[in-house]
């Protein structure tokens, strides 16, 4: 600690600051700890043999790819809503954009009963899509369904607000410089919009990634074809597998702190880029 | 992590950029976008909301409510309250003293500690209940202590309070911070060297600044806190009547093939879901009111 104390107004800083850092270890991070103390019990051969058994692989495969093509449906179909929100009228817009944080709201196993409603195969969605082929509900393709479902918002919200504050000149100059609308948007405003996109990319795919209860109504769990991570660590526990389910969860935890470092540096990206504090 | 969920200010600006032709589509774009956005918001949000309700009524609205008001859905409705009723006051306080701490004073490691708040929104549910098992289940930390003095928490209530507090821990926090931030420390220094302590600043000072914000952060922790499965599920046990939850026990009506019952049950949380959004939107007009209101005062 420096030797001039520095002379604080505002009383409470300690007190405040304190508390934070107790409750913050106590909640999350001793428990957090949990996990990699508990996994340094295995020998690294026990471990990697279990975080590379072919089930769990599979799940690893199943999971990731799932939730990186999910993320990348909800970058595109995402950014369309979101221009449409903020740039065009038409009527029941304000409704739309409230329902568009339904995700968010709505608890995960009531979108997973319900969206297994719709796509098994005498569902909604199913009757239709089954004669031509297309089996989603018990399949890897439900898994994708429900992850484009809890991903969506994600895209919506870090998009939105940067395109109302898109300044019009922008594009008004770049057209009376003789550019086309699609050569404006092209080079213009997707450069402007690319950090919040990649932003809204990442935390749908990161939320994709631990995703549990949405997915498993509609993935029909099967071994080897729809069993995600999180799933795999949920069966361990119920084998009582302690070290087993510990052992996967680190690789999980591992990424989800990686990505937690890409997103925060992705944030401080669009800051910069477009002046705004987040 | 919750970047996506704070609170914004966006009026309807639709009719700026429609009234010039430089921002302006052809008509044929323009629809070609709106109709496949509305499409995709169709088919993937809306019609899963809806089938919640018509599947929920599907036999009749005798099997609607004999669902509701069996013993076993009230005692999963009174666990959901319960774990609710105490996880929102505990991330409450935290959530207003991490705040506080980080939005008005400049220490080292800030960005860290932020980020270090964050993690909850990061870490599977799955694994938010996998840590308290470790720490608190039969073969964790304090297993064999806890079973000696006959508490339980893991597959008991205290367990599922546990896993709720940590899920929705973050929430509060990350809507007050920027806002404290955006807001800035002069007005309570006045407040201070005007002779008022802490207490009252906090309450006649920041508190009016930050309450909109406050009650998004509350309805975003209730909104989770009712709604968490993955977390609540490791560490459940699955008792009926005793550690189920709301949407624990939809998933074991479900799993029983009483479809229109677990419907039914879900019927109530996805009312939840809905009241949750529509006080959002109402928190965002007032908070947009009062900040157009702030601006006309500063000009």
């Amino acid at each position: 600690m420096s030797a001039t104390k520095t002379f604080r107004v505002l009383p409470g800083f300690n007190l405040t600051l304190g508390y934070t850092l107790g409750y913050l270890s106590l909640i999350v991070l001793i428990p957090l700890a949990a996990v990699f103390l508990k996994t340094a019990e295995l020998s690294l051969d026990e471990f990697w043999n279990v975080v590379t058994a072919p089930r769990v692989l599979a799940s690893y495969k199943l999971s990731f790819g799932m939730s990186l093509l999910a993320a990348a449906i909800n970058a595109v179909f995402g950014l369309m809503l979101a221009w449409a929100l903020v740039r065009y009228s038409f009527p029941g817009k304000k409704l739309i954009d409230a329902l568009v944080d339904l995700p968010f709201a709505l608890p995960t196993a009531v979108a997973g009963i319900s969206l297994t409603a719709l796509y098994a195969k005498n569902g909604w969605f199913g009757q239709y899509l089954d004669p031509l082929g297309i089996q989603v509900a018990f399949k890897p393709l439900g898994v994708l369904v429900a992850l484009v479902f809890i991903g969506l918002p994600f895209v919506v919200r870090t998009v939105q607000p940067i395109l109302e504050d898109l300044d019009t000149e922008l594009e008004e100059a770049a057209t009376s410089l003789g550019a086309r609308r699609w050569q404006a948007f092209r080079h213009v405003i997707l450069p402007i919009l690319f950090p919040a996109l990649l932003t809204g990319f990442a935390l749908a795919f990161a939320r994709a990634v631990g995703e549990y209860g949405s997915v498993i109504f509609i993935a029909g769990n099967i071994p080897m074809v729809s069993e995600i991570t999180p799933l795999m660590i949920i069966t361990k526990l119920e084998q009582y597998d302690y070290a087993g389910a510990t052992a996967i969860a680190t690789v999980m935890l591992l990424l989800s702190f990686i990505l937690l470092l890409i997103i925060n540096g992705l944030q401080a990206w669009t800051a910069k880029r477009t002046g705004r504090d987040r | 992590m919750a970047g996506a969920t704070t609170l914004h200010l966006g009026g309807d600006q639709a009719t700026r950029f429609e009234s010039r032709a430089a921002t302006r589509e052809t008509p044929l774009v323009k629809w070609l976008i709106l109709g496949t956005a509305l499409s995709f918001f169709t088919i993937f949000l809306l019609m899963p909301l809806i089938a919640v309700f018509i599947e929920a009524l599907r036999k009749g609205w005798e099997t609607y409510a004999t669902a509701l008001i069996d013993p076993d859905a009230l005692s999963a409705l009174r666990l959901t309250l319960l774990a609710a009723v105490i996880a929102l006051p505990l991330n409450l306080v935290f959530g207003v003293c991490a705040a506080w701490a980080i939005a008005k004073f400049e220490f080292r490691g800030k960005h860290f500690l932020i980020t270090l708040i964050d993690l909850p929104f990061s870490v599977s549910p799955v694994i938010a209940g996998l840590i308290y098992v470790l720490v608190f289940g039969a073969q964790g930390w304090f297993g064999p202590w806890l079973s000696e003095h006959d508490v339980k928490i893991i597959f008991a209530v205290p367990g599922i309070v546990l896993a709720t507090v940590f899920v929705t821990f973050p929430f509060i926090a990350r809507e007050l911070i920027p806002l404290m931030q955006a807001q800035g420390k002069e007005e309570e220094e006045a407040a201070i060297v005007l002779g008022a302590n802490g207490l009252q600043t906090f309450w006649h000072v920041t508190l009016p600044n930050i309450k909109w914000g406050l009650l998004y952060g509350v309805i975003l922790t209730n909104a989770r806190a009712m709604g968490e499965f993955g977390a609540v599920s490791v560490v459940s046990g699955h008792i009926r009547g005793e550690t189920n939850t709301l949407p624990l026990h939809v998933e074991i009506l479900y799993n029983e093939y009483q479809f229109a019952a677990a419907f039914a049950v879900a019927s109530l949380l996805a009312l939840l879901a809905l009241v949750t959004l529509g006080i959002k939107t109402w928190v965002e007009h007032r908070a947009a009111v009062a900040y157009r209101n702030s601006q006309d005062d500063a000009s």
